[in-house]
């Protein structure tokens, strides 16, 4: 196949050729390479009898269970897989709605500076009431409370608030906002209605945020809100065209009611956004918002002994597995970390732990926002317990278990060693952040 | 603190209210806990006057009920009258301005009715006072502040001062309520006072059902070819692509755990 320059007539090497078909030959991959063939792209070829020739050894992928696999849908073609994933973001539908009809105003509660999950539903019960009428849409105005944690590296927050399904974004990021801070922040919404006058108010009825701000918003507008909402549906003969299914009475009845202007819905009340992309345009209020005089004084959060909070409702768990030999040392770690300690089975059934503090299907289920895995492999019942946790970092010295392919960071390396470092590191920076403090006080 | 004349005046608003299993009139479990705090109050006090107010009827029913609170040690409970399907908020508002308390506490949500929690806001928006949810414990009263504990999600608490006159709601967070004593229920007296009822119109038109089990929300997959639709029935639940530190010393470990535990906000 090489041609030979001098003469112009095409040369064929049969042994090269023998050794190019032989996959398990020592000097394949040299005379693939020497024949060309060797990158991805000599899949196919024109043979010496124009007949086209495909080579699959070089075609396929390596499987998640290190097997190869050829995929033929045509999918898989010369690609990463992070490229599909791209590609399902990039196909989202785009929407801009250029003049709304109506506001439908959203207050997320923002816990740790994300939308939550009841966040994200709530966005899609809104755009259920901003788009049921397709020729005059609405659009779902989102109210933000202090800083925004952008989630991913380098995402704009356009891009994930629009993702969520928000068309016109009210940052308000202002140091009054923070902590508890309800007469600022219903200074704020009451600002927002006279300005904007949204057509529906939707808070989440959760006790962090939307519970008692969506209470004082409602009174402040001189509105009767339906609480604990978790079900909507479209009614001609309603004021405001929707009819809602509330839970009342401790969540022993469910009342039917025309839906009022203010809600507080209850999780999962909606399917998230998951097709559109929105705006996410940010709007200012024009009013100058005024200093008010505030009755309610935010005294800061108050320490409380983390052993003491039971396991089911800790936010900040240090987790200890079979591969903690240190048990003087990770207990000295939870109390520097302020975290509340938890254990697998194993450490448990050795004796290492008491049993109510057992994470797993046989244990507790917890609901962790942040859970370190210390030498825990992760088994499928310890998994199960942690599902609900968001961030779940892994220390762990071998690469290839469980626990690591569910962790957000794993760290490969002797548990009791990094956990030491971890230890000495907190110890190092915190009397600094405590002499801030004092002086803040002062 | 100079000592008052005046003793610190404490309402308690208290309802009926519902077992979750036998459906039995009892005392509400929040109002029970609200009212234990009120009590709780006289070792910041030295002279603390506990009043118990029920808006509402009152019945043979219900009358077990209310004298479990007066078994917590009161001598009586005020007793608004009021008519069936009566809104009592404005009730409850003519009685606190009234003879106005310096506190206000009330449990967060009744157990029966609409149950919405919405007295001590409406109350709080009538009344112009400032309004906190979810007190855990009162720490201290001083000059016209109560310096108070509250009880946020996952077990944590937050401190506040509030400026006096105040109405606190109490949930299931704040201490158990003492257990009620049978003796002094039924020498308590229930003291009856007459106010003009408000009937609620809205609330006579809504319709209500025992509570349904709410549907288990169902995975959905969006796929658009035989192959996605495999992976997502064949697929074992990941992180979602986690960073992986390996060949790292313990070292370097430890400061990127450090700045996601920092990122999280979790280290105080």
């Amino acid at each position: 196949m090489t041609d030979d320059v001098m003469t112009g007539i095409a040369r064929r090497d049969p042994r090269k050729e023998w050794i190019a078909r032989n996959r398990l030959h020592p000097e394949h991959d040299r005379v693939l390479a020497e024949l060309g063939k060797g990158s991805a792209a000599a899949i196919e070829w024109m043979g010496p009898h124009g007949v086209i020739r495909k080579n699959p050894h070089t075609a396929g992928f390596i499987g998640p269970s290190g097997l190869k696999r050829i995929d033929r849908s045509g999918l898989q073609q010369g690609g990463a897989p992070s490229v599909a994933v791209r590609a399902r973001q990039e196909s989202r539908r785009r929407i801009d709605i250029a003049s709304p009809a109506f506001l439908v105003a959203v207050v997320p509660e923002m816990g740790g500076g994300r939308l939550s999950h009841h966040d994200r539903d709530l966005l899609g019960l809104a755009r259920q009431l901003a788009d049921a009428d397709p020729d005059r849409p609405g659009a779902v105005l989102a109210v933000l409370f202090g800083g925004y944690k952008g989630e991913g590296e380098g995402e704009p927050k356009e891009r994930a608030l629009g993702e969520a399904g928000i068309d016109r974004l009210l940052h308000l990021t202002s140091d009054e906002y923070e902590g508890f801070a309800p007469e600022a922040r219903l200074a704020a919404l009451a600002a927002a209605e006279r300005e904007l006058a949204p057509r529906h108010w939707l808070l989440p009825d959760s006790p962090l945020g939307g519970a008692d701000l969506g209470r004082r918003l409602a009174m402040r507008l001189e509105e009767r809100p339906a609480t604990g909402v978790w079900q909507l549906e479209a009614d001609a003969t309603c004021t405001l065209g929707w009819r809602c299914t509330a839970r009342g009475a401790a969540g022993s009845l469910d009342i039917q009611r025309p839906l009022p202007r203010v809600a507080l819905v209850l999780a999962e009340c909606a399917e998230p956004v998951s097709d559109t992309l929105h705006a996410a345009e940010e709007l200012t209020l024009n009013v100058e918002l005024p200093a008010n005089l505030t009755r309610i004084e935010d005294l800061g959060q108050v320490a409380v002994d983390p052993a003491a909070i039971s396991l089911g409702e800790a936010e900040f768990i240090l987790s200890a597995g079979n591969g903690v030999t240190d048990w003087e040392g990770f207990h000295h770690a939870a109390q520097c970390l302020g975290a509340t300690e938890g254990a697998s089975r194993v450490a448990v059934d050795n004796g290492f732990m008491p049993r109510d503090r057992q994470v797993g299907a046989t244990g507790t289920w917890v609901t962790a926002r942040v859970y370190v895995a210390v030498g825990i492999s992760g088994a499928i019942q310890h998994l199960q317990g942690i599902q609900s946790c968001e961030k779940v970092v892994a220390i762990n010295s071998d690469p290839g278990c469980d626990m690591i392919k569910r962790a957000d960071l794993a760290v490969i390396g002797d548990a009791n060693e990094v956990l030491a470092a971890l230890v000495d590191l907190v110890e190092s920076r915190r009397p600094q952040a405590k002499r801030g403090e004092s002086r803040d006080a002062a | 603190m100079q000592p008052d004349s005046r003793p610190f005046e404490v309402a308690v608003l208290v309802s009926v209210g519902r077992h979750p299993l036998t459906g039995r009139a009892r005392r509400a479990d929040h109002d029970a806990r609200g009212l234990e705090l009120a009590l709780g109050l006289g070792r910041h006090l030295d002279r603390l006057q506990v009043r118990a107010v029920h808006a509402g009827r009152h019945d043979s029913g219900n009358d077990t009920a209310l004298r479990g609170y007066l078994g917590m040690g009161l001598a009586e409970l005020t007793l608004v009258e009021q008519p069936d399907g009566a809104d009592v908020i404005p009730a409850l508002a003519t009685v606190l301005t009234r003879s106005p308390p310096q506190l206000v506490v009330t449990g967060s949500r009744a157990e029966c009715g609409e149950g919405s929690g919405l007295v001590p806001y409406a109350l709080a928006e009538r009344l112009g006072w400032p309004l906190v949810n979810g007190v855990v414990e009162v720490e201290s009263i001083d000059n016209g502040v109560a310096t108070l504990l509250q009880a946020l999600p996952r077990g944590q608490r937050r401190r506040l001062a509030v400026r006096l006159p105040a109405i606190l709601s109490v949930d299931g967070a704040a201490p158990a309520a003492r257990q009620s004593a049978f003796g002094p229920a039924q020498r308590g007296e229930l003291a009856p006072l007459q106010e003009a009822g408000v009937i609620d119109e809205a609330f006579a038109e809504w319709t209500f059902s025992p509570a349904r089990r709410r549907p288990k929300r169902l995975k959905i997959i969006k796929a658009t070819s035989a192959r996605e639709r495999f992976k997502a029935a064949a697929a074992k639940a990941e992180g979602g692509g986690g960073q992986v530190l390996s060949n790292v010393t313990s070292e370097q470990g430890a400061e990127a755990v450090y700045k996601l535990l920092e990122e999280e906000g979790v280290l105080r």
